[in-house]
């Protein structure tokens, strides 16, 4: 068990990669009443087009299908998993992102226990044709809650204007018909490519003696057999660097307006260093003109645009990436055409040395607040993880950032082709 | 750390209430602009500053919350806990006025910021539903006050009567101070009462107790909209709140009920039903109330109301395993612990104790949560009366109903 310490964040990892491939990361916190334990896939809903695992042929799998093995993996031929971990007193969940899929818990006791059935329940799947119908109903009901929620509809909306034929813009959930062709068998066979252990990994932050833990974990998986695996071969459509659609109009139900500028990320650099220090250049880009203290900000606030449901998010995966700026405003086109302005400008800006000291250290504030949160660790560590990063590093790296790369990733950063504009507009009577 | 300031809930002056944390949280007097007040932040390494306004049964409760970072592992930090108690003073008593009213640009900007608030509550339709559940349910209760107050009422809301009130609440609304962290306590506490020696008043807010509404047949609205899915939002009367003997029975019989994802409304309306993907019910602990809310099929209705109805039929006849109370009394213990691992939670859970008049420690609820027994169910069971069946469905989806 490899063990390292982090000096500047008081912690301690012990980490292991198991003979069958699975990965384990334990976070001891002794001051924590409470465990949280994730384990996650590198599978997301942006994979669809995939050789199976023994196989040669490549198969394309209906939209929506990691979401639905999420949902039915908590299902067992004689009872449901949310009941194991009721009577150990542990709060169970799960989620599906665009590339991957983790289930988690927390708990206050019997964390042994439930670690073992949150491991045991992953890895072992029971799907029936019965109970692949009966949560097309459920899931069925999952999507059209999404379909009334205008702050989803404009997020997918802006995705899909971005992007033209990444599977990142279809619906995580799929839709109510693309769910209707999903099968037991189809169910297995993703399953048994991309829950793999050597496609998976567990994070355990919290209170818990790490030893005693690994060597649980250790026995736990000494126990299973599992195929012999090979690189997972997936397959993504070839994307233009431009938008799909520079504007695009939805009418909904909605009292104010939406409008939504998306940007379209250039591709990101694979190597794990240079992919964080993009990550967080965008993270403080935004910060500087577009949070609430930021001269953009100001310039959409005082000119009446926008009101207290302005955002701005940024998100960057290993074969795409988008940001976004909008909220409500009763002048959709004029927010657009002003916050496209703003972007287009960015060209000649340059953040200067002293704001750019005051930025980072606002970052590393935040970071080591948020890390107070054991969920927040663990996820955060996760999603790192999949690009090679290793997150507990992410102060000293924040640290080392320097203004002038900053300055000149920020002058190349935006082009007008990759913007587009989502807006959605109260129904016409 | 948090200011938490708290009035009885009132229909004169909740829209100002909803109004305040906006036009404070632009500036003070010594840091007037948005910008100024966000670069103070920001070198207190992005310290978090936030003012909301919410209710509690009767009360209506104004929080200022400042969060920062613990100073021990930043190299060089100044002294992060005298900045921030003074900021946060600074924010609460110190705005931007001018002439005896809040900056007038700032105001008129503010206001337009909460009138489109109050417009957008729509959009989110589980929310909207529990809204319209509770205006018809609680028709003339305080509990039934909108927290984001009512668009009617900003015309005649000015940066002068914005102010007197705002002076008013200074003086008369119960104040309770929260810091929690890594720190010296008696320095601290000095500290933080030198600061806030200037809240004079020693007022103490003493709770309404909640009448309980006799109700004769539950009533059934049927609202519609252009949507998809159908929300249906039931309301009971407990008649019984935090201050009763029953309310740690009523806590497990909610969590046995629709606590829990092992609870009977989920195994019935979305397992065994496949009617749902969530179907939940909750308490409010001061007004007496409990909600049972669930996202359906607009065809769906009479059917999951029916499975809902038996569900509740079988709680009050103690139709339960003595297995699933167990279970249930370790998940909200659970969930206890669980809050005391954040400084918000922590803080929440002793404002508990300042509403409720009451010292309960945590370890004694648990204790109460643990003696908890089938028949202690049952009886607070026999005292739930359903109210208001509201359903908020698609066009032409109220015919069939």
């Amino acid at each position: 068990m490899h063990k390292q310490l982090y000096e500047t964040i008081g912690e301690t990892l012990y980490k292991e990669k198991l003979s069958n491939g699975l990965t384990v990361f334990l976070l001891p916190k002794q001051e924590m009443a409470k465990t949280y334990a994730i384990f996650g896939t590198n599978y997301g809903s942006i994979d669809q087009d995939f050789v199976p695992i023994g196989q040669k042929e490549r198969i394309k799998v209906p939209e929506g299908i990691a979401h639905f093995l999420e949902h039915k993996l908590f299902e067992k031929e004689d009872r449901d998993v949310f009941q194991d971990f009721g009577k150990q007193g542990a709060s169970a969940n799960a989620f599906t992102s665009f590339t991957s899929t983790a289930y988690l818990f927390s708990a206050t006791d019997n964390i042994m226990e439930n670690t073992k059935t949150l491991i045991d329940f992953v890895q072992d799947p029971y799907f029936s044709e019965s109970s692949v119908e009966k949560e097309k109903g459920i899931i069925a009901q999952e999507i059209t809650m999404y379909d009334d929620q205008p702050d989803w509809q404009s997020f997918m909306g802006t995705i899909k204007s971005l992007f033209h034929n990444h599977p990142v813009n279809i619906d995580i959930a799929g839709t109510v018909e693309s769910i209707q062709d999903i099968t037991k068998d189809d169910l297995y066979t993703c399953y048994q490519t991309f829950y793999h252990p050597e496609n998976m990994v567990i994070f355990i932050a919290g209170n818990f003696n790490a030893e005693e833990m690994m060597a649980m974990i250790q026995k736990n998986q000494a126990a299973k057999t599992f195929e012999k695996m090979e690189d997972i071969q997936r397959f993504y459509p070839e994307e233009p660097e431009t938008v799909a659609e520079k504007k695009k109009i939805l009418e909904m139900p909605v009292s104010i307006p939406k409008s939504i500028v998306g940007i379209k990320e250039k591709s990101v650099p694979q190597d794990p260093l240079e992919f964080i220090k993009v990550d967080l250049y965008l993270d403080i880009i935004m910060d500087h003109f577009y949070s609430k203290g930021g001269q953009f900000y100001q310039d959409l606030y005082q000119s009446g645009l926008i009101d207290s449901s302005f955002y701005y998010e940024t998100s960057i995966e290993k074969n795409f990436g988008y940001s976004m700026i909008g909220g409500n405003t009763e002048q959709p086109d004029e927010f657009a055409e002003k916050v496209q302005a703003q972007l287009l400008s960015l060209s000649t800006k340059v953040i200067p040395n002293d704001k750019f000291e005051t930025l980072k250290r606002k970052k590393i504030g935040q970071v080591l607040r948020s890390m107070n949160s054991v969920e927040y660790i663990a996820n955060q560590y996760l999603h790192y993880n999949s690009i090679g990063f290793d997150f507990l590093q992410l102060v000293p790296v924040l640290e080392g950032l320097e203004a002038e790369e900053l300055n000149a990733f920020l002058n190349n950063w935006i082009s007008e082709d990759r913007l587009a504009v989502f807006q959605i507009t109260p129904e016409k009577k | 750390m948090i200011a938490k300031f708290r009035t009885h809930l009132n229909r004169e002056d909740i829209t100002k209430r909803a109004l305040l944390p906006y036009v404070l949280r632009q500036g003070t007097a010594l840091n007037p602009s948005r910008a100024e007040i966000e670069s103070k932040l920001d070198e207190l390494y992005g310290a978090g500053l936030g003012i909301d306004g919410g209710k509690r049964g009767e009360s209506h409760i104004m929080s200022f919350r400042l969060e920062l970072a613990n100073d021990k592992f930043i190299p060089n930090a100044p002294d992060m806990m005298q900045a921030g108690i003074e900021l946060l003073k600074e924010v609460i008593f110190e705005p931007n006025v001018y002439n005896s009213a809040f900056n007038e640009d700032v105001f008129n900007r503010e206001k337009e910021t909460l009138r489109q608030r109050i417009k957008s509550v729509k959009e989110d339709k589980m929310n909207y539903a529990q809204m319209r559940l509770i205006d018809e349910m609680c028709e003339g209760e305080s509990y039934a006050l909108h927290v984001q107050g009512y668009e009617a009422d900003l015309d005649s809301i000015t940066a002068g009567n914005l102010y007197e009130y705002y002076k008013n609440l200074l003086v008369n609304d119960q104040l309770d101070l929260y810091i929690l962290g890594d720190f010296n306590v008696e320095e601290t506490k000095q500290l933080a009462v030198k600061t806030f020696s200037q809240k004079i008043s020693e007022e103490i807010v003493t709770s309404n107790h909640a009448e309980h509404k006799k109700i004769s047949e539950p009533r059934e609205i049927i609202e519609e909209e252009n949507i998809q899915q159908a929300k249906l939002h039931i309301g009971y009367r407990t008649n019984c709140t935090y201050k009763d003997p029953g309310y740690y029975a009523l806590q497990v019989f909610n969590g046995i009920f629709g606590g829990f994802p092992n609870s009977k409304l989920f195994m019935n309306v979305r397992e065994k039903h496949s009617l749902a993907y969530y179907a939940a019910s909750r308490i409010e602990s001061h007004a007496g109330l409990m909600f049972v809310f669930s996202g359906i099929a607009p065809e769906d209705y009479n059917k999951a109301k029916e499975i809902i109805e038996l569900q509740f039929k079988d709680m009050t006849a103690g139709e339960f395993t003595e297995e699933i109370l167990e279970e249930t009394k370790g998940l909200i213990i659970n969930d206890i612990l669980e809050t005391l691992d954040h400084p918000q939670g922590i803080i929440e859970l002793y404002y508990q104790q300042v509403l409720s008049e009451d010292n309960v420690s945590t370890d004694e609820m648990i204790e109460h949560i643990r003696n908890v027994k089938k028949a202690d169910i049952v009886e607070v069971a026999s005292k739930i009366q359903e109210d208001t069946v509201y359903l908020l469905t698609n066009n032409g989806g109220g015919t069939d109903a």
